[in-house]
């Protein structure tokens, strides 16, 4: 008997399948299928014991973990405080948490089930695009309330979202302007392949283009590409004044090595990036990033007394060589909001809550956040960071003030029709 | 002239990560006919090793030469671990090795993220090999450059090793004719044990050179299992060489493609060809002429 099959042909068949099919399992997101049908439109949300649940849902498993359970951390830290703060309207917050997968249909299924099975007040997570895009529907069909933390790319505003991370005119705009400032004749752009990253730079070649800044080239690599020479090779004979990198997960790290083993340094051509915080900074390998530049709306750096107390009951809650960072800060946040908001309107209900949110402020560790009541979104101090030899991010350049946000850049002329 | 060198090295660097990533492959699934989905966890297993060796010692140079012998130790136990307890009772049943060996490619991505955690972890390159060396033309990414020495390095050792040693020829002649080679009393179970460790060894090898160009995480080895298998099958079942001539092959095209599209094209352009290239030619670029009776 030979191990070999019959001339090896089936082995072979078999093996082309195999690669065909984890190439397609690579590249398939199934954006849109959301699980919500049928929701109950009237709420079973039960307010009358001494407890309220609320839902948190972020992927505790699958490639989108490493970042989601940082997030889950906080928001768990904030309802600890929170409750032992006395909970909100007098009652203790009763956690419910599920595990999203890193898969949007498995949002929308937890979604649902933590809206109608468990009857929570409000949901508090999400991370990509496509999971948030995914329980949208969840929770607009059961006038549900979602807080999404983390920085997106804008072009959104549900009724039913309240969006705590920064949308473009409060990250992608500061850093362009910041760049402005600097003299930066021409940039560079690299990103992954998907949504949040062309959206992105449709937005960056516009302004670009506004403010006599040329765009040397425009490169985009599949999510967890690992081989950069070429790219790099690319970025360096066009010679940008700067590179501004919308990268996403691992491919980060083999950027940055290439980067740098190529030759090239944050002082001739700075990288701006808008997807590495602090947590990320030891995985790409501190050599490698050292010296460039980072834009978002929270450092754990941030010298005030409000984020030292976030900074040190979460070292505290988790340990000392963990680090804060910005996603984590605004879900740590969004809890804190969303206590705010329902003591403002007295009431856990979404209607009241959507009535009472305008302008209801917190003084959160990344500064003072103030909600807009049109869009949902929140009034942030946009931050140009600087990764330090410290392995953390210093603060090179604030906005000085919060900045509203504008969701669909309506404010910039530059901006006129663009769409998602 | 300057971006078609840069190019030229782009893609033999390229197509020797693939070499390094897909040579161990040659062996396991090339000449065995094993289908081994956790061969890229192996490869994490080598990374890991880098990591631990840099814990262990702090001189990234010391520890990344010592990690070489390490990684290829760990990955060939991981793998005849693997092919005595699992493998060894489905050589007749491919479907369910590719089945098993994907659970178990699961449960050891898994234990990486228990064991390390799941954020990625930095595996610093010494001194020596970052920043780039001067080859007149252009300038080559020294880590490249070693990985290049260290793939041509692997081929060698393992041709030598094949065509020298005893080991070797009972390697061969198992392949070649499995039936014939036991009756005239070569051992095929401990031939095959030696076969895996050597081929999941050489996975353990490629994790550590990984180390110096990407992420080292628990998902390292699925970025490059696709891949592997792709040389491989491209390259021809059975033949070393196929595989070298297949990884140098895909990764000038790919450069070449990436240059003028982009990345995402390329790789879509990579994979047309060789789906091409096989509808011509489905053995492979070379294939082993067996007289086995099976």
């Amino acid at each position: 008997m030979s191990i070999l099959p019959p001339r090896g042909r089936p082995v072979r068949a078999i093996a082309v399948l195999v690669v065909a099919g984890l190439a397609l399992a690579g590249c398939g997101s199934r954006v849109g299928d959301s699980g919500a049908s049928g929701s109950p439109a009237t709420s079973c949300v039960d307010t009358s014991g001494s407890t309220v649940k609320v839902g948190f849902l972020n992927s505790l498993s699958g490639t989108m973990a490493i970042s989601e359970k940082t997030v889950h951390d906080s928001l768990a830290l904030a309802a600890e405080q929170i409750n032992a703060g006395g909970g909100v309207l007098g009652k203790k917050l009763q956690v419910v948490s599920e595990d999203g997968a890193s898969e949007p249909t498995i949002f929308a299924e937890k979604a649902t089930k933590l809206i109608s099975s468990d009857c929570v007040a409000a949901v508090f997570g999400g991370w990509t695009s496509s999971s948030r895009k995914a329980m949208l529907p969840a929770f607009e069909g059961a006038n549900s309330l979602l807080f999404y933390p983390v920085q997106y790319e804008g072009l959104e505003a549900s009724p039913n979202i309240f969006y705590t991370g920064a949308t473009t005119n409060q990250q992608i705009v500061p850093a362009l302007d910041y760049l402005k400032q600097k003299g930066v004749k021409s940039l560079f752009l690299v990103g992954s392949d998907y949504v949040f990253p062309r959206t992105a730079n449709k937005e960056i070649k516009a302004y670009a283009k506004a403010n006599g800044i040329e765009v040397k080239g425009e490169e985009y690599a599949p999510l967890g590409y690992t081989d950069f020479a070429t790219i790099v090779n690319k970025v360096k004979s066009a010679g940008a004044g700067a590179v501004f990198n919308t990268l996403n997960g691992d491919s980060n790290v083999a950027f940055f090595k290439e980067y740098r083993n190529a030759g090239l340094t944050p002082a001739a051509m700075p990288v701006v990036s808008v997807s590495i915080a602090e947590e990320e900074i030891n995985g790409i390998g501190l050599d490698n990033v050292v010296g460039q530049l980072t834009a978002w709306n929270y450092y754990q750096t941030i010298d005030s007394p409000k984020n030292t107390a976030f900074v040190q009951a979460f070292k505290g809650k988790y340990g000392q060589n963990r680090v804060t960072s910005d996603p984590m800060e605004a879900a740590y946040t969004s809890v804190f909001l969303w206590k705010a908001i329902v003591e403002k309107a007295q009431s856990f209900k979404t209607d009241d809550i959507r009535k009472a949110a305008g302008g209801v402020s917190y003084d959160a560790p990344e500064g003072t956040v103030t909600v807009n009541g049109d869009n949902h979104h929140i009034a942030k101090t946009a931050l140009i960071g600087k990764v330090g030899a410290d392995s953390l991010i210093h603060t090179e350049w604030s906005s000085g003030a919060p900045i509203e946000p504008d969701p669909f850049l309506k404010n910039y002329d530059w901006a006129k029709g663009l769409t998602g | 002239m300057q971006a078609l060198f840069s190019q030229l090295v782009a893609g033999l660097s390229l197509g020797s990560v693939l070499l390094l990533a897909a040579l161990g492959l040659a062996l396991t699934f090339g000449q065995m006919g094993v289908i081994n989905m956790a061969h890229g966890e192996f490869m994490m297993a080598g990374a890991y090793t880098a990591f631990v060796a840099q814990g262990l010692i702090a001189d990234a140079g010391t520890s990344l030469l010592l990690a070489i012998p390490l990684g290829f130790l760990v990955g060939g136990v991981m793998g005849v671990v693997l092919e005595a307890t699992l493998i060894r009772r489905m050589y007749h049943r491919p479907l369910d090795t590719l089945l098993v060996t994907w659970g178990v490619s699961l449960i050891l991505q898994q234990a990486a993220r228990d064991i390390f955690g799941a954020p990625n972890v930095d595996v610093r390159a010494p001194s020596w090999l970052s920043g780039s060396v001067n080859i007149g033309v252009t300038h080559v990414p020294a880590a490249r450059l070693f990985i290049l020495v260290l793939a041509v390095g692997a081929v060698v050792g393992l041709s030598l090793l094949l065509k020298m040693t005893a080991l070797g020829r009972r390697i061969r002649g198992v392949v070649q004719n499995r039936d014939l080679a036991e009756t005239v009393g070569i051992s095929t179970r401990s031939t095959d044990r030696l076969t895996f460790f050597i081929g999941s060894g050489l996975a353990g090898i490629a994790g550590v050179a990984l180390t110096l160009l990407g992420s080292t995480g628990p998902t390292l080895g699925t970025s490059y299992i696709v891949d592997a298998f792709l040389v491989v099958v491209a390259g021809g079942i059975g033949q070393i060489k196929g595989a070298v001539i297949a990884a140098f092959g895909l990764g000038l095209l790919q450069a070449t493609f990436e240059y003028s599209t982009t990345a995402s094209v390329a790789k879509v352009m990579v994979f047309v060809v060789v789906v091409v290239f096989l509808q011509i030619r489905p053995q492979g670029i070379f294939s082993v002429r067996t007289r086995s009776l099976a």
